[in-house]
């Protein structure tokens, strides 16, 4: 029985569960519903829960568990001779999967055979031939290790899958009659959902928070793998980055990267930080309720255009634009249209709305009283922002203004369309630059071997990413929470 | 009651600094105010008192425009500051409010230091030549909101860490530091405890020397302490408006009495 049909079969038995339950519930006192502690509904509800939820979790868990128990039992099947390291016992082990896989193709199509599939062995079957009928394409004849594999994959995953079907539909079952069994009037239906909805809440926190915890996980040991085959002193010091494609690369220094990264984060922010701050003043301080609705919406459209759209606009209108002026034809301190200034610019205005909406909430958090307290003593309405709004919500303005930087040390596609690939340390805005988020899509992208340091080194330049941004970040949201304990 | 009557024979010689015609403010399309004439002396505590929503807030925050910041708010009439119509084209809301200070009902400090919060207002408007004449106008400010013995030793904390009380004596001595002629406070006691209250009561009694001082209140206790002249409001119109002791005593109207004896409220 497959995972899905099991699935509907659990979900069924719920459905059926939810009516017998409240009707259990409601006979147990005679079908009158104020003597029941719930709603008739709850009832059914909880024999519902303890049906599919125990059932489904045994389910998941299965599904998951199955597939690598059956993987280290079938690959000691391989001789240790025939691989020479772990790679090559992956390889070796997606083939016996799809030769597998291409044998089940062939029972369930029902392809007579001379011989039956359990018999068949590499003297006696063309496997690779019969494969290529059912639409398995193998990249080359198959051996008897890889055939006994397979053959042992197959039985143990039907195996498996038999084993799931019975267990789980018995924690079914026994969920199910329990649940029917303590269905009463004086049942707490009621609370007995309440738990099993904080335990659904938790669930989902726990997912949120175990995936980032895998991600970091992952980052820290590809990391450390790329440490052990280029000394850190070089990646962190380094001054060049040139990555030779295959092999043996010696400059994989992150110098020039971040130094990219930050020139133009500083660019971008000092574009957007001052344009995003008066927005946010004019709109909350200035603006008639008319043209705030109208206008901030306008504003935060900006934020909905995808990043990529942002990289266009920096390849064909403002690049040619700043060589217009900047270019051979004007100051001449200009090569090509992809520079710092063509990517921050364009990144500045995509970070405007980021910070005139928080800053704009900010603003609007500043208790009218202080205005008051300002206008009161006669100070127009700029005297009282510069003076006394401004300063009141600076720590939280701050704390936006860190958000988007961390944003801009983020950004990739507007810095490969707009900035160029070439890593260099220089002073000059108007040169191509690249940053550390480019770099590590053009080291993946590539058709370097995944576990050379050319590929691994961008772990470490995520890395490296990932504690910038998670340092921005503590700072910008304590920063914020000093600001909160201000006015409670 | 010696002291009362000095007061009033006081009074007949005193001059009109605001004086209210015919004063209407509607809030989008409700009619707030209806119809107000009062005129307010010099050198005078004047009280408005009434119940919940009679418009006596409303219609103290004419007197210095500060209904000017809300969107809705319509003002008609004629409001006369020494005699020039403080609504006239011409006049600068900005520079009339510095003329006509406020105090709020829930302390305000800004988030600064206790020297800064006093020092806003002259700074604003240049009314120090230089540091140590800034540092006079602070000290004689903080004299007179009966604080300064308490901050003496920590103008450079923030204003916020005083307490409550402190906190609206702070915002009376930053009031008086930009030398206005009228100051108006909007119920400054309703978030004092009564020791506070005491010291904010006695400090309005004695800034009656140098202005001329509108207090709105929710108690008629209050006003009977700290006024001299009360008016009272009711749904928008002004029932009443007399000396405070006769006022309190022989009320001509009979919703005030009703108001003053607990009857409607």
């Amino acid at each position: 029985m497959s995972a899905s049909l099991l699935l509907l079969i659990i979900l069924a038995l719920a459905a059926v569960g939810f009516v017998i339950g409240r009707g259990r519930a409601l006979r147990s006192v005679q079908g009158d519903r104020r003597r029941l502690h719930s709603l008739p509904n709850y009832y059914g509800f909880n024999v519902a829960m303890l049906a599919f939820v125990p059932a489904v979790l045994v389910l998941a868990l299965w599904v998951v568990v199955q597939p690598m128990v059956v993987n280290s039992a079938v690959s000691g099947l391989i001789p240790h001779d025939s691989y020479a390291d772990a790679g090559a016992l992956n390889l070796i082990m997606s083939d016996v999967k799809r030769v597998a896989h291409g044998l089940d193709a062939v029972a369930a199509q029902g392809i007579v055979q001379k011989i039956p599939l359990s018999e068949m062995n590499v003297g006696n079957t063309d496997i690779r031939g019969l494969l290529g009928s059912v639409g398995v394409a193998l990249g080359s004849d198959v051996t008897q290790d890889v055939l006994n594999a397979a053959q042992e994959f197959r039985a143990k995953s039907a195996q498996g899958a038999l084993w799931m079907s019975i267990i789980v539909l018995v924690v079914a079952l026994a969920g199910f009659f329990a649940a029917i069994r303590m269905t009463n009037g004086d049942l707490r239906a009621r609370n007995l959902v309440e738990h099993g909805i904080k335990a659904v809440l938790i669930g989902a926190a726990m997912i949120a928070v175990l995936t980032t915890l895998g991600i970091i996980l992952s980052l820290i040991f590809n990391t450390i793998s790329f440490f052990g085959m280029f000394p850190m002193a070089d990646f962190l010091f380094g001054m060049t980055w040139s990555p030779e494609g295959r092999g043996g690369s010696e400059h994989l220094g992150i110098l020039p990267l971040l130094w990219g990264t930050i020139y133009i984060s500083i660019v971008a922010l000092s574009v957007a930080v001052p344009i995003g701050l008066f927005a946010a003043v004019y709109l909350s301080e200035y603006a008639s309720r008319t043209t705030r609705a109208f206008a901030k919406p306008l504003l935060e459209v900006l934020a909905g255009i995808p990043t990529i759209v942002y990289g266009l606009f920096a390849l064909t209108v403002v690049g040619p634009m700043l060589v217009g002026f900047f270019g051979a034809d004007g100051l001449n301190w200009m090569q090509g249209a992809r520079s710092v200034m063509t990517a921050g610019l364009v990144m500045g205005i995509m970070l405007i709305p980021f910070v005139s909406s928080l800053s704009d909430d900010i603003i609007n958090a500043v208790p009218q009283s202080m205005r008051d307290g300002s206008y009161g003593l006669g100070a127009t309405q700029s005297e009282t922002v510069r003076q006394v709004v401004l300063p009141a919500a600076l720590p939280g303005i701050v704390g936006a203004i860190l958000l988007a930087a961390s944003r801009a040390i983020g950004e990739t596609m507007i810095v490969v369309m707009g900035a160029g690939a070439a890593a260099r340390l220089s002073m000059n805005p108007f040169e191509a630059m690249t940053t550390v988020t480019a770099k590590i899509v053009s080291q993946l992208t590539g058709d370097a071997d995944f576990a050379s340091p050319e590929a691994l080194v961008a772990f470490a330049l995520g890395m490296t990413l990932f504690i910038l941004t998670l340092g921005l970040n503590v700072v910008a949201l304590m920063i914020v929470r000093k600001y909160r304990e201000q006015y409670e | 009651m010696n002291d009362m009557t000095k007061t009033e024979k006081a009074l007949e010689m005193k001059t009109s600094k605001i004086s209210a015609k015919n004063v209407q403010v509607h809030y989008a399309d409700t009619h707030a105010i209806k119809d107000v004439n009062v005129e307010i002396e010099d050198k005078t505590v004047t009280a408005f008192i009434g119940p919940s929503g009679c418009g006596k807030s409303t219609f103290l925050r004419c007197l210095n425009r500060m209904n000017d910041t809300i969107d809705i708010c319509r003002v008609t009439g004629d409001i006369l500051l020494d005699g020039e119509d403080i609504y006239d084209r011409r006049v600068d809301p900005v520079q009339l409010r510095a003329k006509v200070g406020m105090v709020f009902q829930k302390p305000n400090p800004f988030p600064k230091s206790i020297y800064d919060n006093v020092a806003y207002g002259p700074r604003i408007h240049g009314l120090a030549r230089n540091k140590a004449d800034l540092d006079d106008i602070v000290e004689k400010s903080l004299r007179r909101g009966a604080i300064w013995n308490e901050v003496k030793d920590r103008l450079h904390a923030p204003g916020t860490g005083l307490s409550g009380g402190q906190q609206q004596r702070l915002c009376i001595a930053r009031a008086v530091a930009t030398e206005p002629e009228v100051l108006l406070m909007d119920e400054p006691c309703s978030a004092l405890d009564p020791i506070a209250t005491a010291q904010v009561e006695e400090l309005i009694d004695e800034l009656r020397e140098n202005f001329s001082v509108v207090i709105v209140t929710h108690s008629m206790q209050q006003a009977a302490r700290v006024s001299q002249k009360t008016a009272f409001f009711h749904m928008g119109n002004l029932v009443e408006y007399d000396d405070t002791t006769k006022i309190f005593t022989n009320p001509e109207d009979p919703r005030t009495e009703s108001y003053i004896t607990g009857r409607i409220g």
